[in-house]
């Protein structure tokens, strides 16, 4: 038996070691040029987590998901699905991207977006049929936006265009939503009615992994966090890593103490800690 | 005019008819990936394609001249030239690359010196001894007057080959089209979902050349698709509009061309483009001139009809005479200017409908903003229902109009 390449080893043996992790990163390291924008981040997500990832602008929080799921080249580092390698698996997953990375301006209506989650379904070369476009209302309907299935895409707000795209994700019945800002820009209304979607799921045992930026809202809706700048800072459950000390270590100076103090949890934990 | 209406009904003899059809299957061709280039907002490399086709042309000609004696031969002018604008392509593609420069630089920059290298080769063609020059010439306006009937086939068999790799592709080239990362997501391969956009664009480029000239073939790829934006909101309706107008312009371009030898098929097509496009331009009831007309005059007796029931609403005499038209038409109010029942009740829905939309925007400033006419619209058209609601429960313990 010829020997097989390192990182081919090493991807197998990353998989072998968490066969039940909906996503496993081992050594993620992505750059523009020669600047590294994500250095050797190993993180492992539990399952059936609701899982934060956070850190400041330019951190390269949605870099750490493009990479993981193959959208922008990495440089080093292994990924696997369930156990198995990225490409085998990815159809468990359904990916979220940030509103503003679309044209909006795109000849398409509500159910035709949400229709693009059903491709796999539909096969290659047929039509969607009824029941196709069943599902797709479907999938409207738990986000509130059934009553804009004809609509063109561009005539809907940030929020509805969000929940649009979570729709889209709903119809790939995938056991990993990755999702990237899924909260900014939109309205309060629609926040809440995300999160009420993403607590469903999660109550069903599907793991949702958010790029988050409003660190006040992080121990509310998720009980696992990430934080993340170029390198990883820490990462586990929220009640323990989501603390003054890692946040001021992610986020130095950028952010005032006193907010710190207001968002994390744990404050008496990570002061004598200290 | 009667050799053109015959040459639209097919009855200027067999070579003529194929040489329509096939026109107006390379017109479906055309419209239909050039809907999907549109869409990935590269429209303008099919101008790289169809200016880097001329050296090959050349030089497959001369190659041909030379050896057989004649440089007429369609499979390989059509090989030459798919060789030479797949090169330009590759050019465009590693300039955009490597360098700094944006894609429309490097398209510039090709376009212009491959269409200067094949002019000096052109003259070099006008010096051979051999027959058959001006067969070349056709290629550069088009020309279907005297198209042989091989030539004719060529055409309409390739130009229905392009068509299906277009229908068999359309899945994973919208998803590109709309959103590459996700389409990523999918399992799909973007860059050799671009190659193949490429590649279809080239060869109905290459196949259209003896037909449109390949200063023209351009217009066919582009004009149509923006005339089928006029008439649709949907992706695949879009690809299937366009194809219809390229294919009508094919086949109105070819017969007419065919009806009248001295003119050049490629003018003829792209001004018959042109058209329909103007026509969508003014009529469509998607993006049209007329229909954002009627959108303005509707928009405005929208506002009237709000303000004139706000003030039944208060009590207030209205004076404007367009609000009066406006609310006695919608039967709101009776000739002498009272209040009807209908309209007392449309005056309370419409202070409703106020106070929803003011509370709104007070809380969402970013979102209303971003909505079209924000406030006339009926709120639950406009929002979904959960943000209907919540804004109900907040207006509705306080007491209508409190705040």
């Amino acid at each position: 038996m010829s020997a097989p390449t390192l990182i081919a080893d090493h991807g197998r043996t990353l998989g072998q070691s968490h066969p039940d992790s909906p996503l496993a990163i081992s050594g993620l390291t992505v750059s523009y040029g020669e600047k590294p924008v994500l250095f050797s981040i190993d993180f492992v997500v539990p399952k059936g987590a609701m899982v934060a990832i956070v850190g400041p602008n330019g951190a390269g929080k949605s870099t750490l998901i493009k990479a993981a799921l193959g959208i922008v080249p990495r440089v080093a580092g292994e990924v696997t699905v369930f156990g198995a390698p990225y490409e085998k698996a990815r159809h468990r997953i359904a990916y979220v991207p940030q509103r503003a990375s679309v044209d909006w301006d795109f000849p398409a209506t509500v159910r035709d977006v949400v229709l693009m989650g059903l491709y796999r379904e539909i096969g290659f070369l047929r039509f969607a049929g009824r029941r196709h476009r069943e599902k797709a209302l479907a999938c409207l309907e738990r986000v509130g936006m059934a009553a804009f299935a004809d609509r063109q895409i561009g005539q809907l707000s940030g929020g509805q265009q969000q929940r649009v795209f979570l729709a889209r994700a709903l119809a790939q019945e995938a056991d990993l939503y990755v999702m990237d800002e899924p909260f900014a820009g939109v309205d309060a209304a629609t926040e809440r009615a995300i999160i009420a979607v993403l607590k469903e799921l999660n109550g069903a045992g599907k793991t949702i992994v958010c790029v988050h930026h409003d660190l006040a809202t992080v121990p509310d809706y998720f009980d696992h966090v990430l934080l993340v700048n170029v390198r990883k800072i820490a990462d586990g459950p929220v009640a323990a890593t989501f603390t003054s000390h890692n946040l001021q270590a992610t986020y130095g100076g950028r952010l005032a103490a006193a907010h710190v103090e207001e968002v994390a949890v744990g404050r008496e934990a990570a002061g004598e800690g200290r | 005019m009667t050799a053109f209406l015959t040459a639209l009904a097919l009855g200027a003899g067999y070579n003529t008819a194929l040489v329509t059809i096939g026109a107006a299957i390379l017109g479906g061709s055309a419209g239909a990936i050039g809907a999907f280039v549109l869409l990935r907002k590269r429209s303008l490399v099919s101008d790289a394609v169809s200016h880097g086709t001329l050296p090959g042309l050349a030089l497959a000609f001369i190659l041909m001249a030379l050896l057989t004696g004649d440089g007429r031969n369609i499979v390989a002018l059509m090989a030459g030239a798919a060789l030479s604008a797949a090169l330009g392509l590759f050019c465009v593609e590693w300039i955009t690359r490597r360098t700094r420069l944006t894609e429309d630089a490097a398209i510039g920059a090709v376009l212009s010196v491959f269409f200067g290298f094949g002019i000096v080769l052109l003259t070099v063609i006008q010096s051979l001894q051999t027959g058959g020059q001006a067969g070349i010439a056709g290629y550069l306006l088009g020309s279907t007057a005297g198209m042989l009937r091989s030539e004719a086939e060529t055409i309409a068999v390739a130009a229905l080959a392009t068509g299906a790799a277009i229908f068999v592709l359309r899945r994973p080239f919208t998803l590109v089209c709309f959103d590459e990362g996700y389409a990523a997501t999918r399992g799909i391969d973007v860059r050799l979902t671009d190659l193949a956009m490429m590649g279809v664009l080239l060869a109905v480029t290459v196949i259209g050349l003896k037909v449109a000239g390949l200063v023209l073939i351009v217009a066919l790829t582009i004009i149509p698709p923006v005339t089928a934006r006029f008439w649709t909101d949907r992706p695949e309706r879009m690809v299937l509009i366009a194809a219809a107008f390229g294919a009508a312009a094919g086949y109105v371009g070819a017969a007419i061309s065919a009806s009248d030898r001295g003119l050049p098929t490629g003018a003829v097509i792209v001004l018959t483009a042109a058209a329909f496009f103007a026509l969508s331009l003014v009529l469509s009831p998607v993006r049209g001139l007329m229909s954002g007309l009627a959108t303005r005059l509707r928009f405005r007796r929208r506002v009237h009809e709000r303000q004139g029931l706000l003030a039944l609403a208060r009590g207030e005499a209205i004076y404007d005479p367009l609000t009066i038209k406006v609310l006695r038409r919608a039967g709101h109010i009776r000739a002498d200017g009272v209040a009807t029942l209908e309209g007392r009740a449309a005056a309370a829905a419409a202070v409703r409908e106020e106070a929803l939309w003011g509370l709104y925007r007070r809380l969402h400033p970013d979102e209303a903003a971003a909505l079209d006419h924000q406030g006339l619209a009926p709120i639950a058209k406009a929002l979904p229902p959960d943000v209907v609601a919540d804004l109900a429960a907040r207006l509705d313990p306080a007491g209508a109009g409190a705040r």
